[in-house]
């Protein structure tokens, strides 16, 4: 790798500082009182102490899970700060009494949360450590019959149906990291769009971990009834510490007939260092159920940070016709590693799939695509297109596609592409004889291998995911 | 075209350079006025593509000595990608294949970090886009070849094409075409060096690197030198061309060796 390439690729992170603010914390360790101790903090109703507690006597029985193609060492829990939330002084009844500290840090971040500054037609919810801190456009959404809120808030103002809904899609015992966050989860964003109500506006949940000892354990739930439709976008950052943070969320979708629900995640939490110090152990489960006919449940997803990301967001195709889709670009530098993919399991007829995932590697890092395919016996007419593409970027950077196909239905059609290329030197070199620059060639290169991918996300921030990945990547190549 | 009293535009004084700790280019002197074509001949492993990549300033090849002076400015202390907006092309042996990115993209870019450097205003896409018709003609490409990757799925001869079409956009100063004429068929032998032809006019200089003659049937070159062994070992006009058709290279490194000339 040339000199230049590698001051190119190791640009500073611009997100990694912390925020002094007096936090509410509970002491380090895990235990079924400090699951308690949660629960009670936040107030909640009996069903969800018992959901946490059966998902926390699960959890002590299960083990790690080590399958994915990622080396860490053994995770201390209980030297985990399970709750951490910024102290406010009362309730707070509007924006105006947000610390105005946090709305400081998230406009450093980008995320605008003062009325006057917000970003047109996109609502966010701002979620620090542990705890929502502010919702926009709640009340214009109100108005359409969207409820849009921390999960804490809807456990105590929709507590109906977040018990008909909550733990459906991924229950409390699903898998190690999901088990985990079923006991401890703190906050996290609820979505609930209303029959034949299109959402009028892009929802976006922002994260942002600033506890240098905590782990993030939130949980979004969406719903969408029949015939509606709802966008929503999360994002997410943290300071750098030397230390490595937990972060197991779980986000459940539910899509009833003919609803729409589209995903989309531009992931950018602290990365690690050049040597792979520090960063954020990104360990999620996300499940979405296509449980209506004609339901469609879409994924995007631009994963740019996490010293280890381990992810698999899933369509679960039980409706009849429903569609799944998957569509990611997993960027890793340095010493990063990704074991990254999806499921689809078709389980209703003519239901249809589709999978495009682009995955780059440049420095030492290890990028892992891991996908299931599964037809079911009644999936009459299931189809599924598989597309795996994988760049290398330099000489130490590694790539690996690890495709599981399961048919039981003989009229079913599964297909699978995969390919992988290299940005080389002599490539790079061919732009700066036409007088191109190092960063503009591989931002080029980069676009256009991902084009498929940015093509899905909504506008604003398909040209936000396209300069990350050029400012993450400039100088890995070589 | 040979006028003396025309600007140098390239001198080049006892280069050395080497790969991979080889060293390849052993003092190679030539110099390059405005108006002329010049043809580099000479056997396989002589140093042509080295010398070729030294001048654009491909970073695996090292150059250990010597001096190169392009348009009055010391060329060895630009990186490459100024080299080839002060007006330095070279046309590739192998063009290389781009997926994912436009060859109409590809070009406005290039075109831009030229024009810019030329402190002209840059052109948006529907001006480029004017410009980049008019200059498909030259060498008589169609337009459906601009939506395409860069040279990805190209034939050889499709791929030689779109190097002239870049050459056309950049209007350098200094063209260096390194092997352009391997793996051509006659027809697409002709379009090529007629748009070389096309494009060659008193101001700028052309250097042809080559194996054979027959290029030299359709571009015509004011001066042939013969390289071996890392330099140039002579020079002469169109004939010499001709003689190396007829007897190979091995009277001319013989004649060298013999201390003749």
């Amino acid at each position: 790798m040339s000199a230049s390439v590698k001051t190119l690729v190791n640009q500073p992170y611009k997100y990694g500082f912390v925020t002094d603010i007096e936090a509410d914390s509970i002491p380090a360790g895990l235990s079924e009182d400090v699951v308690r101790l949660i629960s009670a903090k936040k107030n909640e109703p009996e069903f969800m102490l018992e959901f946490r507690l059966k998902a926390y006597r699960h959890w002590l029985k299960m083990t790690e899970p080590t399958w994915p193609h990622v080396s860490y060492p053994p995770i201390d829990y209980q030297k985990i700060v399970y709750y951490s939330a910024p102290k406010k002084k009362d309730k707070l009844q509007s924006l105006d009494d947000v610390d105005p500290t946090l709305l400081e840090t998230f406009e450093k971040l980008g995320i605008p949360l003062s009325e006057q500054k917000r970003l047109s037609n996109v609502a966010v919810d701002a979620i620090f450590d542990s705890v929502s801190v502010a919702t926009t456009f709640k009340e214009k959404l109100a108005e359409e019959g969207v409820i849009f809120c921390s999960i804490s808030e809807a456990l105590q103002h929709h507590p109906d149906l977040i018990q008909k809904y909550l733990g459906t899609v991924v229950p409390a015992g699903d898998n190690y990291f999901a088990a985990l966050n079923a006991a401890v989860f703190s906050d996290g964003s609820f979505v609930y769009i209303p029959k034949n109500t299109r959402c009028p506006m892009e929802l976006s949940t922002y994260f942002r971990i600033n506890n240098g000892d905590s782990g993030q354990f939130e949980r979004t739930l969406i719903v969408a009834e029949e015939g509606s439709s709802v966008s929503y976008l999360e994002g997410c950052t943290a300071p750098m510490f030397d230390t490595n943070q937990l972060h197991a969320a779980v986000v459940e979708l539910v899509a009833l007939d003919n609803a729409d629900i589209k995903y989309s995640t531009v992931q950018n939490w602290f990365a690690g260092d050049e040597n792979g110090k520090g960063g954020i152990y990104n360990f999620v489960t996300k499940r979405g159920l296509c449980q209506g006919k004609n339901s469609k449940i879409s994924w995007t997803q631009v994963e740019t940070g996490s010293a280890i990301t381990w992810k698999y967001p899933s369509c679960v195709l039980v409706g009849d016709n429903s569609v799944g889709e998957f569509y990611s670009v997993a960027l890793t530098n340095n010493c990063q590693q990704a074991d990254t993919g999806t499921k689809m399991v078709h389980v209703g007829k003519n239901t249809r799939s589709t999978i495009i995932s682009k995955g780059i590697s440049a420095g030492r890092s290890q990028n892992s695509y891991r996908g299931l395919v599964k037809v079911g016996p009644k999936a009459e007419g299931a189809r599924n297109y598989s597309q795996c593409d994988s760049m290398l970027i330099g000489d130490c950077a590694q790539a690996n596609t690890f495709p599981y196909i399961q048919v039981q239905n003989n009229t079913s059609k599964v297909e699978h592409e995969a390919s992988t290329s290299k940005i080389g030197e002599d490539q790079l070199f061919y732009f700066l004889q036409r007088g191109i620059s190092m960063e503009d060639a591989i931002s080029m290169m980069i676009s256009g291998f991902c084009k498929d991918v940015f093509n899905q996300l909504p506008m604003e921030f398909a040209v936000e995911a396209d300069r990350l990945l050029s400012l993450k990547l400039e100088g890995s190549v070589g | 075209m040979i006028n003396d009293n025309a600007e140098v535009i390239l001198s080049v004084r006892n280069l050395t350079a080497e790969v991979d700790g080889i060293q390849i280019l052993k003092g190679l002197n030539l110099e390059v006025r405005a108006g002329e074509i010049h043809a580099i001949m000479g056997p396989n492993g002589s140093g042509k593509s080295t010398f070729s990549k030294a001048i654009a300033g491909h970073p695996d090849y090292t150059v250990t000595g010597g001096e190169v002076i392009y348009q009055g400015q010391n060329l060895l202390d630009l990186p490459a990608e100024e080299r080839s907006r002060s007006g330095i092309f070279l046309a590739f042996q192998y063009p290389l294949e781009i997926p994912g990115v436009s060859n109409i993209d590809f070009l406005r870019v290039a075109c831009n970090s030229r024009r810019k450097h030329q402190g002209l205003e840059e052109l948006d896409a529907f001006d480029f886009d004017e410009l980049v018709q008019e200059k498909l003609d030259v060498v008589k490409m169609k337009p459906e070849f601009l939506n395409r990757s860069v040279n990805e799925g190209f034939s050889g001869g499709e791929k030689k094409r779109n190097e002239i079409l870049q050459m056309a956009l950049l209007e350098p100063r200094l063209a260096i075409l390194d092997e352009t004429d391997s793996g051509l068929d006659i027809d697409a032998l002709r379009i090529v060096s007629g748009g070389v032809n096309q494009l060659a006019s008193p101001d700028n200089a052309t250097v042809l690197i080559t194996h054979y003659q027959r290029l030299l049937d359709y571009i015509v070159p004011d001066y042939v030198h013969v390289m071996e062994g890392g330099r140039i070992i002579t020079t002469g006009d169109k004939s010499l061309a001709l003689e190396l058709e007829e007897r190979g290279y091995d009277w001319v490194v013989e004649q060298e060796a013999a201390g003749v000339q």
